[in-house]
């Protein structure tokens, strides 16, 4: 699984080029500039588009978005995800861990639909309860990773600086590391069996790609000239990169954080995979594909519906950053 | 150009170091290196003490990163937990993760820049958003899914090829491994050069090629294509590196010996010196293939300048 990156390729720099492309070159193709009316009448003075059509781009974007099939589909079955990761005793009632081996790589029956695992383990139930870990590792890693990120990477880009350059090649240093190289390495010693270790690694090795971003992101947002304005007022530093720079920075990350929120899922199963992401009394996709997958060929059912369940989470993920990425940045049309 | 190449090498040292540095520190504190000298069993403490000795890990890390790193610029990459030289795993595994990984090269260009062609020039009709789709489910389908799901098909209820791969790991069984590791990149390429192609086939250089009365070959292939590949090179250029790195899912799943194989088996057994040696060529592959994009960016937009 390669790091979480932009789906749209096209936002894509080469590693350490930042004195080919602009630093904020990355970010005019990734991002919106600023808020404000849009639309197509966006060559018209503000006052005379001012008439009705004065969205904001929150608004703007949303009104895009709810007209979006892929993102009606993905957002349901997001919905759907959350639901059975809150309270799967709803659809599935059973224990996952209750297992008999007499039933080892039985075919579907009755009250079993998907059929059992080389444990003799139900599959559907299993299937059903692993959502939880995909969406709490998915939820908190991409939130520890856009909080890190756009904290560090925002000031770094509005302060510049010492700081700003330290940083950069701190990211530099990060992304060297193969992802999942670096995963194996830091949680092969790791025993517990809690979501934690995994998410804390994925943090820390995730932040730089949403720090550069933010970087970014923000460099191009400093250049306005409503910051000028703020700045010849007096408002303080911190006034102008809360209030004017944030708003209008924060986009770009939105939309990676929300593509990498579906690949931090598929990174939590390849670790599991592997043997080094969660451990076996907690209950993973991941972890029954990895367990299935040498009686694949006697039990292919204990391999697929796992796969499945997986490949449509992520999907969903994917899906939405991609829609709110469209509603977002309209160039990208 | 010249110059631009030096500073560039500079900036790579301290980027090599810090990485090194980093994998170095989590393998040294994460884990104890000499436990998985004894085998299975536990180290005695005489006996830890005296490897340890022996391997200078009583001293402070920073001076046991230096020692390291001195001894890996003369060509010393340390033993292994079973006394082989660590150059020679490298010897043995790094050629059969680079035909892996050509192979998979070769996927990407021959796949993914054809459909990309093709999508870009159909812009917006049912062939270009259900190919579309179809690049999201492969990017949204984790590879090691992918690799058990077409060795299942191809390899058990077919029987087309053999499900893992000799220890020779010629070029004829790597071609669905080869596929297996490339599909996420395959996508990407996919979608990037549709995008590249679709903005650069509305540009003035095209219409005037074509109001030139150019046969519509012509203009796609000498005209069009060949400034819509600049950033798919690039693309692919850096995708060396992640390919390399990458390959450990793939090679386990189709049991190839390769580097990410020795790697593999390196954390398994706690081999500290296999893991660090591993990685810093790995870290190695990714810096200069970054730097060879960057220069091959320049090589092929001539609006580039270095200074």
């Amino acid at each position: 699984m390669p790091e979480p990156q932009p789906l749209e390729p096209s936002s894509y720099v080469p590693g350490g080029t930042a004195e080919l492309v602009p630093a904020d070159a990355e970010i005019l193709r990734t991002g919106p500039g600023g808020r404000g009316p849009r639309g197509p009448d966006t060559t018209a003075a503000p006052s005379v588009a001012a008439e009705e059509r004065v969205r904001s781009l929150w608004s703007d974007a949303w009104h895009d978005l709810r007209r979006n099939p892929v993102f009606l589909v993905s957002a349901l079955v997001i919905l759907f995800l959350v639901l059975i990761a809150l309270w799967p005793q709803l659809i599935a009632p059973g224990n996952p861990l209750d297992c008999d081996l007499a039933k080892a790589q039985q075919g579907p029956g009755p009250g079993h639909p998907f059929g059992f695992n080389g444990q003799g383990c139900d599959v559907y139930t299993r299937t059903v309860h692993g959502a939880r870990t995909s969406v709490t590792v998915g939820v908190c890693a991409t939130l520890g990773v856009a909080v890190l990120g756009s904290v560090l990477g925002g000031l770094a880009g509005f302060f510049g600086g010492v700081g700003d350059a330290i940083l950069s090649r701190v990211t530099d240093v990060f992304f060297a590391i193969p992802v999942v190289l670096g995963g194996l390495v830091l949680l092969s010693v790791v025993t517990s069996s809690t979501v934690w270790p995994v998410i804390g690694f994925m943090v820390l090795l995730g932040w730089p790609q949403i720090s550069r971003i933010a970087r970014g992101s923000v460099i191009t947002a400093r250049q306005n000239d409503y910051v000028q304005a703020a700045r010849a007022l007096g408002a303080s530093p911190m006034r102008i990169l809360l209030r004017h720079i944030a708003p209008n920075a924060i986009a770009p990350v939105i939309v990676v954080a929300t593509i990498a929120l579906g690949t931090y899922i598929a990174l939590e199963a390849t670790l599991s995979y592997l043997g080094v992401g969660l451990k076996p009394p907690s209950v993973s996709w991941g972890i029954d594909i990895s367990a299935a997958s040498p009686y694949i060929r006697n039990a292919p059912h204990a391999l697929l519906w796992p796969s499945g369940a997986l490949a449509v989470t992520v999907l969903a993920f994917i899906m939405l950053g991609d829609a709110v990425r469209d509603a977002l940045d309209p160039r990208l049309r | 150009m010249g110059p631009y190449v030096v500073r560039r090498l500079l900036q790579m040292v301290p980027v090599f170091a810090g990485a090194t540095l980093l994998i170095f520190l989590m393998v040294n504190v994460m884990g104890d290196p000499v436990a998985g000298l004894c085998g299975e069993r536990q180290c005695d403490p005489a006996t830890a003490a005296r490897l340890k000795q022996e391997f200078g890990l009583d001293q402070p890390v920073w001076q046991q990163y230096l020692t390291y790193m001195g001894n890996v610029f003369t060509g010393d990459f340390g033993t292994a937990f079973n006394g082989q030289k660590v150059t020679e795993l490298m010897a043995t595994s790094f050629p059969v993760t680079l035909r892996l990984t050509i192979v998979a090269i070769l996927f990407e260009i021959a796949i993914g820049v054809t459909l990309g062609v093709a999508m870009g020039l159909r812009r917006g009709r049912p062939v270009d958003t259900g190919v579309l789709l179809v690049t999201l489910v492969v990017i949204s389908v984790p590879t090691f899914v992918t690799g058990l799901l077409l060795q299942l098909l191809l390899g058990v209820e077919w029987g087309w090829i053999k499900p893992s791969v000799s220890w020779q790991a010629g070029f004829d069984e790597l071609i669905v491994p080869g596929l297996v590791l490339a599909s996420v990149s395959l996508a990407y390429v996919t979608r990037l050069t549709r995008t590249s192609i679709a903005e650069n086939a509305r540009a003035d250089y095209v219409r005037t090629a074509v109001a030139k009365g150019l046969p519509r070959h012509r203009v796609i292939v000498r005209h069009l294509l060949r400034n819509s590949l600049i950033p798919v090179v690039t693309f692919i250029g850096a995708d060396v590196g992640f390919l390399m790195g990458g390959a450990i899912v793939t090679e386990r799943i189709f049991n190839i010996h390769g580097v990410g194989y020795q790697l593999y088996q390196g954390i398994l057994r706690q081999s500290t010196q296999t893991v660090v040696g591993f990685v810093t060529v790995l870290v190695l592959v990714f810096l200069v293939a970054n730097l060879l994009v960057d220069l091959l960016y320049a090589v092929l937009d001539p609006r580039i300048r270095y200074a």
